[in-house]
């Protein structure tokens, strides 16, 4: 199981590294959640993997997972939905002003710089 | 004390000037006189203690931790150069007074002069030696400021900024080279250090030292290759030539040579680099000085070779040649800066300097003509003026030197340069002076007001004077700095003018008679001058530092030219090398059991890796990557239901959701396929890139995953206190409320500040090119049917509903997963989809709330309900659970971390609806084609105010009509 | 537990809340509620520096959880010290934007406050993912902020400034992760105390995660090569944002002094001894590339940009010097350094409003209002940049010199510094003589200073301000010195800190009465 996670996440972050590589601003976005959700699992499993002990507190649980490691995706979750909403209206509003989607705002063989 | 009030005088003085000048010229120069007049009483007020051969000190401390401390100190040697520094200073103000036009700004003048006086005067009193060089590079500055005083000619600006680089440089140099000096010698304060001359001689920094402070103090002074500064330097102002490159900038050099005397001279090195770089300058620039039609130029070429000669003088290291150099110090001073004035006087009359259109001025002005040709006489070394003694003694040094296993060369060379200096002195005074009247001056020339002569008088009373009386007037004087120099081994030679036929007199008659034969054969010199190859100082300077600018800007441009690509490999890159420098061999798997793999997430994980392989392959065709990648968001959200964090199943998914709708709206403007241009070698190197960070954090965490924590970890805590200490069943929910509330905090105050950015971005959408590529957008076919009727109608069922979970959410959310944060996104998420579904208009005209309030309120209330806590004297944001002791505490004993939960919940819905790109297809629609007053309400400007100034004044002034 | 310690972080957040709430259509309330509040700032930052100077640390368990558990904000010299330096630049700042800027977008003060907030909980965190959360306030405010006036210029240089900052946000994040999976706490001097305690097998994890977290602090303080994203930054940043971003990089560098001196750089740690290999040979590298950068500029603005890349690299370079002697002259010139360059932005602004259509290129243009004020402005700003006497920027080069001396490869450290010093001196002296001086040439100042339209004082007050501290700063010098001491043997000396931290017990909860 854990190789399946640890591989999982590693491929999730080769995609969006890849991805965040590329020239357009939407493939870049998309590259950034892609890391997003990478370090969110990565993060998660920092508590270790546990099946079936949720942290509500019952007197009845056998156990329970590690807690902060959800609390801190939780926070991040939040926090990259932010800034992936706000990176989106960026890359419109790139577009829209520059007329180009380019990640430098200008179609590669087009002059005009400075 | 007094000491350090000598050096901070003028620079307190310096305020003075720009403001009297409010009250006339006169009134000015008045001030600055009495300013420097004050400071010179001040030193003269040591003269008892220094004559008696005692060492006046005063120290303020600094920065000691970096061996700086403001400490002076007056000894024969400094008290010399301070005197001349003062003295002929005063004369410098008074014959300025009258050489600056109406239209000079007399204030700045005066200001930037006494700025530069103050540092001269604490060069040559600082005792620590790095105060000497703040000292130092403040004359470089404050030089740069008075040789570019007349701002509008290019010759000042450039000169100004030669002079600034090349002595700059020196400095620095200096610095580095005093450092060391301070660290051989165990002491920062010269006092101390030029006790140490045996360990300073004998470490084996010395050469460095040497050299570093030579380049400090031949770039001062001009020595031979760094002379080319100094003519152009000429493009100030006379009074500021006259100042600068008689007693004071240039001089400062040798000072320096002069103070480190008894610890760095008397060495093979000092004497073969010293001695023969000051020999070198002195031929040379006498020699050039001889053609140079420019009076100026030609007195500053002069001053480049008596400066040499000062140089030789100091570098044979013997005690009378010391003498010798620093009485010629006082001589170059006194005639040097008067025939600088008599320069300036000309130019000042006949409106030009140049010795091709002079001649004849004797008869017009008498007494110009009188000092000049005294002056003159001097320098060239005529008996009985006082320069004539000091060539005397330079020459009777110079024939007792050996120099290259001979004892010829070295003087020969020194009678060569007393030559030519006899030749362009007696130029000085044939070609402007003598010779028959012209009609032809640009501007008939007079004798001066005498305000402007008398200081030459002054000084050329001075050059006769000490000709004649050498003795009891300069002897004390030159003997104290110059024991002062060679460190108490005063030499004893007494200054006189007849020392019977010596060789040396024989010398200066040889010198005499060939300068007349050379002056003679003027014309052909210059027509077989004119045939040798002169190197352009300046031409190559300026060159070597264009050059400079334009390599910068190439390379410079090359590497930030701002292209995002490049920015992230390099980060990539950057993160691969450390993380796998430091990880390599230190990282392996550890002996934790792991979990059996169960068949379904088997099949999960392969779906997702597909998946995200195929968005990484199909990323052009954009609207099928986003749903691919929803999926993967999907299998990301069952992992953590699967691994026990509801919650986070919960968020995950609803974040997904709303993600993938903000994404659609973009895709909804933006470009439907990415174009294929990046080549397979980009992509290679991408891919390489990738699959490096890729196993990079495979390996990262399958370490992690397959070994315990090292330490037990501190969510024993949360688990064992959540329900005694947070008052709930759901321990992630009370970590977020309330063990760690302060991140969720900050947490919904991010995405407090996103909403409100993002507003503030669309908000400006209405201006620029924006709005014509929206028009042309709204037309186009995708505009038919934009709010399908089935689409709205489920939307407005689906409403009500999401209010109702989303309550239901918010409310268990303390004890079962839920909470605020998805109750938020559900309630947004339904509102946006109104929205989308019937379109911006409509769900304005009936929505009453306003989403920005919405945001601010909850904000406000999440951060007041930790300030709340105050008032029961518990830190910010402790729950307040248990602190009311009231009945029905079921009811209240959440109290606050529920307040807090509905700031999150509230900030939430605010931030969905703002940032929903809806928006931008309000703009669109060809109805609503301005902004809705409800939510692009610009500030109103009060009208006084005219629109700031700035690259968008044309936007702010657009902003405030559309109000 | 002093309430007033979490004041910084409480009081803008409150304000820019209410601005949003309540002050939003009216930008003469916005402006007073702004400035009001960040003057009240500037005073408890004061006051918090004075608390500090009694030497010992003190702790804030928010939430009155006992630390490691909750998140502790600490307030000892060094954070108290960050934040007068913040405030000071924020008060100035807010004061120049008040006068028109401000009007080019919206949501300016709020945007503001906020990013005070950010900063401000930066500095006073105890609690390593809680610098993560704070990271992020102040990274997104500074967004907003940078994109304010918008422009095709900023929107395209913003996605770059944001995208690569989300990378090192996310690599921030395996960074925390994987510290916390060996080690299993997130509070720093929890962290300290237990860093010496893990075992052998799993060193290797817990030192990659904090060199992975040294590469996240060196993006903000734009170590080579992870400095590309900041001259086109500040570069197009509207000039009161980019002169409030003056701090931004230092941030950067007082993350490297908290986590990597003092939590991870104690005895004992192994995770000690990664930044001197790292860092030195970039910041030599950031120092030529700045310098090289000065001399290309095309712009007074961009001149500035590059003169913050090439102090960061004098910084870091000191900064990764082992020693208090070393820590302190680096507090000294990131203190210098910071005033330093918002003093060149907001001069920048101020003769580009002045000189028309060419704004502040770097090309021969005529003679504009107030000429001879703004020249001295720049004169004193130019000479403290470049490090010429008399002013702070010599002092802190020349203390930074003594420092090197420890290093084995001190002459080279050594020439880099002065041969750059050399060169900045040449390329402000060619911006200079060509903005003040040729410009006469081409056509005197028009006659009459004040020029026909009278122009708002306030942003010339502000500025003279922040040109002054530098002054001040240098003719303080000994004393000021003195306390940067006390500040870097109070970092040095780790313990108090970790009692101060781990030491005091909440105060009764309710549940045990």
């Amino acid at each position: 199981m854990e190789l399946l996670v640890a591989s999982g996440v590693g491929v999730l972050t080769a995609v969006g590294v890849y991805l965040c590589l590329r020239g357009r601003t939407f493939p870049v976005v998309l590259g950034l959640s892609f890391l997003s959700y990478a370090v969110n699992v990565f993060l998660f499993a920092t508590g270790r993997l546990v099946v079936g002990r949720p942290p509500i507190v019952d007197p009845a649980a056998p156990g329970y997972t590690d807690p902060l490691p959800q609390a801190l995706v939780l926070t991040a979750i939040v926090i990259s939905f932010g800034m992936t909403a706000l990176v989106v209206v960026l890359a419109l509003r790139g577009f829209l002003e520059a007329g180009s989607d380019h990640v430098d705002g200008r179609e590669p063989g087009a002059e005009g710089r400075r | 004390m007094n000491l350090a009030l000598i050096a901070l005088l003028p620079f307190l003085g310096a305020v003075l000037p720009p403001l009297l000048i409010r009250s006339g010229r006169n009134v000015c120069a008045l001030a600055t006189g009495a300013v420097t007049t004050l400071a010179l009483a001040l030193l003269l007020v040591q003269v008892p203690a220094v004559f008696r051969g005692e060492v006046v000190r005063a120290s303020v401390p600094w920065l000691p931790q970096a061996g700086l401390e403001a400490s002076f100190f007056l000894d024969g040697f400094g008290f010399f150069f301070a005197f001349l520094i003062l003295g002929i200073g005063l004369l410098i103000i008074a014959y300025a007074r009258f050489y600056l036009s109406r239209d000079d700004p007399m204030g700045r003048f005066y200001a930037f002069l006494l700025l530069f006086q103050g540092a001269m005067v604490g060069i040559v009193l600082a005792d620590n030696v790095l105060l000497l060089v703040v000292f130092w590079e403040l004359t470089s500055l404050s030089s740069f400021l008075l040789i570019g005083y007349w701002r509008h000619l290019p010759e000042g600006r450039q000169g100004a900024r030669m002079a600034l680089v090349v002595t700059g440089a020196g400095g620095l140099a200096l610095l580095a080279g005093l450092l060391l000096l301070a660290e051989v010698a165990g002491s920062y304060e010269l006092t101390t250090i030029l006790e140490r001359g045996e360990a300073i001689r004998g470490s084996a920094l010395y050469l460095p030292i040497l050299l570093l402070v030579l380049l400090g103090a031949f770039t001062k002074s001009a020595q031979f290759p760094f002379h080319f500064w100094l003519p152009h330097a000429m493009a100030a102002p006379t009074p500021v030539s006259a100042y600068l490159h008689s007693a004071t900038m240039v001089k400062a050099g040798l000072f320096l040579l002069g103070r480190l005397w008894p610890v760095l001279s008397g060495t093979e090195a000092w004497f073969l680099i010293v001695a023969g770089t000051g020999l070198l300058t002195m031929l040379i620039a006498a020699w050039i000085a001889i053609f140079k039609d420019d009076l100026k130029a030609l007195l500053a070429f002069s001053t480049v070779s008596h400066l040499g000669l000062v140089t030789m003088l100091l570098g044979l290291g013997t005690g009378t040649a010391a003498l010798a150099a620093v009485f010629h110090v006082l001589n170059h001073a006194s005639f040097k800066a008067a025939l600088f004035m008599t320069a300036g006087i000309v130019d000042h009359e006949a409106h030009t300097r140049d010795a091709r259109r002079l001649g004849g001025l004797f008869q017009l002005m008498p007494i110009t003509g009188t000092l000049a040709i005294l002056a003159s006489l001097s320098m060239a070394g005529i008996p009985p003026l006082n320069g004539f003694l000091s060539k005397e003694l330079m020459l009777e040094e110079a024939l007792h030197t050996e120099w290259w296993e001979t004892g010829r060369l070295f003087p020969l060379l020194a009678v060569a340069a007393a030559t030519c200096s006899v030749a362009y002195s007696f130029r000085y005074i044939l070609h402007v002076f003598l010779g028959p009247v012209r009609d032809d001056y640009p501007h008939r020339p007079h004798d001066p007001p005498t305000g402007m002569w008398l200081p030459v008088a002054v000084l050329v009373a001075a050059v006769v004077v000490i000709g004649i009386l050498a003795e009891p007037v300069a002897g004390p004087l030159v003997r104290l700095a110059a024991g002062a120099v060679t460190a108490g081994a005063a030499p004893e030679v007494t200054l006189k003018l007849w020392h019977g036929v010596t060789p040396a007199l024989m010398a200066s008659g040889i010198a005499l008679l060939a300068g007349l034969v050379l002056l003679a054969a003027f014309g052909p010199l210059v027509t077989l001058r004119e045939a040798l190859w002169r190197p352009e100082a300046k031409r190559m300077f300026e060159a070597t530092v264009d050059a400079l600018a334009i390599g910068a800007r190439a390379a410079s441009e090359a590497i930030h030219d701002e292209r995002l690509q490049r920015m992230v490999a390099w980060s990539l890159l950057a993160i691969l090398a450390v993380g796998l420098a430091t990880g390599w061999g230190g990282i392996g798997p550890g002996q934790r059991p792991g979990l059996a793999m169960a068949p379904l997430a088997v099949l999960l994980w392969a779906g997702a890796i597909a998946a995200a392989l195929a968005v990484a392959a199909f990323h052009h065709q954009r609207l099928l990557t986003l749903i691919v990648t929803s999926v993967v968001g999907l299998i990301v959200s069952l992992t953590f239901v699967w691994f026990s964090a509801p919650d986070l199943a919960l968020t995950q998914l609803s974040v997904e959701i709303v993600t993938t709708v903000l994404l659609l709206l973009a895709l909804n403007y933006l470009p439907p396929e990415s174009p294929r241009e990046s080549g397979a070698a980009r992509r290679g190197r991408d891919a390489a890139i990738a699959a490096m960070a890729g196993l990079g954090v495979t390996g990262l965490l399958w370490a992690i995953l397959t070994s315990d924590f090292a330490l037990p970890s501190i969510s024993a805590y949360h688990l064992a206190e959540s329900k005694p200490g947070g008052g709930g069943t759901n321990v992630v929910n009370v970590i977020l409320v309330d063990f760690r509330g302060y991140d969720t905090l900050g947490e919904i105050i991010v995405l407090g500040i996103a909403a409100l950015a993002i507003f503030a971005v669309l908000d400006s959408t209405f201006r620029g090119a924006a709005v014509e590529r929206l028009r042309t957008w709204s037309h186009g076919p995708e505009a038919a049917d934009r709010h399908p009727m089935m689409l709205v109608v489920a939307t407005r069922i689906m409403l009500p509903l999401a209010l109702m979970v989303g309550v239901y959410i918010f409310l268990r959310g303390h004890n079962q997963p839920g909470g605020g944060f998805i109750a938020g996104l559900v309630v947004g998420v339904a509102l946006i989809v109104q929205y989308m579904a019937s379109g911006w208009a409509w769900a304005r005209a009936r929505t009453r709330i306003d989403y920005h309030a919405l945001v601010g309120f909850g904000v406000f209330v999440a951060t007041a309900t930790g300030v709340g806590s105050w008032l029961f004297d518990r830190p910010f944001l402790t729950s307040n659970y248990g602190y009311l002791h009231l009945p029905l505490v079921g009811e209240v004993e959440l109290a606050t971390a529920m307040l807090f939960d509905l700031g999150v919940f509230s900030t939430v819905v605010g931030v969905l609806v703002l940032a929903n790109m809806a928006r931008v297809a309000a703009r669109a629609e060809p109805q609503t084609g301005a902004p809705t007053a409800m939510d692009s309400v610009p500030e109103p400007s009060p009208p006084s105010e005219a629109p700031a100034p700035s690259p968008h004044a044309p936007a702010a002034a657009r902003a405030v009509q559309e109000a | 537990m002093n309430h007033w310690i979490v004041a910084p972080v409480a009081l803008p957040a409150l304000v820019a809340a209410f601005i949003v709430l309540a002050a939003r259509f009216d930008l003469l309330l916005q402006r007073t509620f702004s400035i009001a509040a960040t003057a009240a700032l500037a005073a408890i930052a004061l006051g918090l520096l004075l608390l500090a100077a009694d030497g010992t640390p003190r702790a804030y368990l928010l939430g009155n959880w006992p630390a490691p558990f909750g998140i502790v904000l600490v307030l000892d010299r060094l954070s108290a010290l960050m934040l007068v330096l913040t405030q000071l630049l924020a008060l100035a700042v807010v004061l120049y934007a008040a006068s028109g800027w401000d009007r080019q977008g919206r949501h300016f003060h709020a945007l503001f406050q906020f990013q005070l907030m950010g900063v401000n909980g930066a500095f006073l965190t105890g609690d390593i993912f809680n610098l993560f959360v704070f990271f992020e306030v102040l990274l997104i405010a500074s967004y907003g902020l940078f994109l304010h006036g918008a422009g095709a210029a900023r929107l395209v240089t913003g996605f770059k400034y944001v995208t690569v900052n989300l990378l090192a946000s996310t690599l921030f994040l395996f960074a925390v992760g994987t510290i916390y999976a060996v080690t299993g706490t997130l509070n720093m001097a929890d962290l300290a105390v237990k860093a010496s305690q893990v075992g052998p097998e799993q060193v290797g994890l817990l030192r990659t995660g904090v060199a992975l977290l040294l590469v996240v602090f060196a993006v903000k303080a734009a170590l080579v090569p992870l400095h590309l994203w900041l001259p086109g930054t500040y570069g197009v940043a509207c000039a009161p944002v980019a002169a409030l971003f003056a701090i931004m990089t230092k941030v950067g560098a007082y993350a490297i002094l908290r986590v990597h001196l003092v939590v991870f750089g104690g005895e004992g740690s192994p995770a000690a001894g990664l930044v001197e290999p790292w860092v030195v040979p970039a910041a030599v590298v950031t120092l030529l590339l700045g310098t090289i950068g000065l001399l290309a500029a095309r712009t007074v603005q961009r001149l500035a940009a590059f003169s913050v890349v090439a102090s960061m690299g004098t910084l870091l370079l000191a900064l990764a010097m082992p020693g208090p002697a070393a820590t302190a002259a680096t507090l000294y010139y990131l203190l210098h350094s910071t005033l330093a360059a918002a003093a060149l932005f907001l001069l920048a602004d101020l003769v580009a409003e002045r000189r028309g259509p060419v704004r502040d290129t770097l090309v021969a243009a005529p003679a504009f209002p107030q000429l001879d004020l703004l020249a001295g402005g720049f004169l004193l700003a130019a000479i403290a940049t470049a490090g010429l006497p008399p002013l702070s920027g010599f002092l802190g080069k020349l203390w930074i010199l003594d420092t090197l001396r420890a290093h084995p490869a001190w002459p080279w450290l050594w020439a880099t510094i002065l041969g750059t010093s050399l060169l900045s001196l040449l390329a402000f002296a060619r911006a200079g003589s060509l903005l003040f001086w040729k410009a006469v040439a081409i056509a005197p100042p028009p006659a009459g200073d004040p020029p026909p339209r009278a122009r708002p004082v306030l942003p010339l007050v502000a500025t003279g301000a922040i040109v002054a501290l530098p002054v001040l700063l240098a003719a303080f010098a000994g004393p000021i010195a003195r306390g940067l001491e006390a500040t870097a043997a109070q970092l040095h000396e780790r313990t108090g800190y970790v009692e101060a931290v781990l030491g005091p017990r909440p105060l009764a909860r309710a549940a045990e009465r």
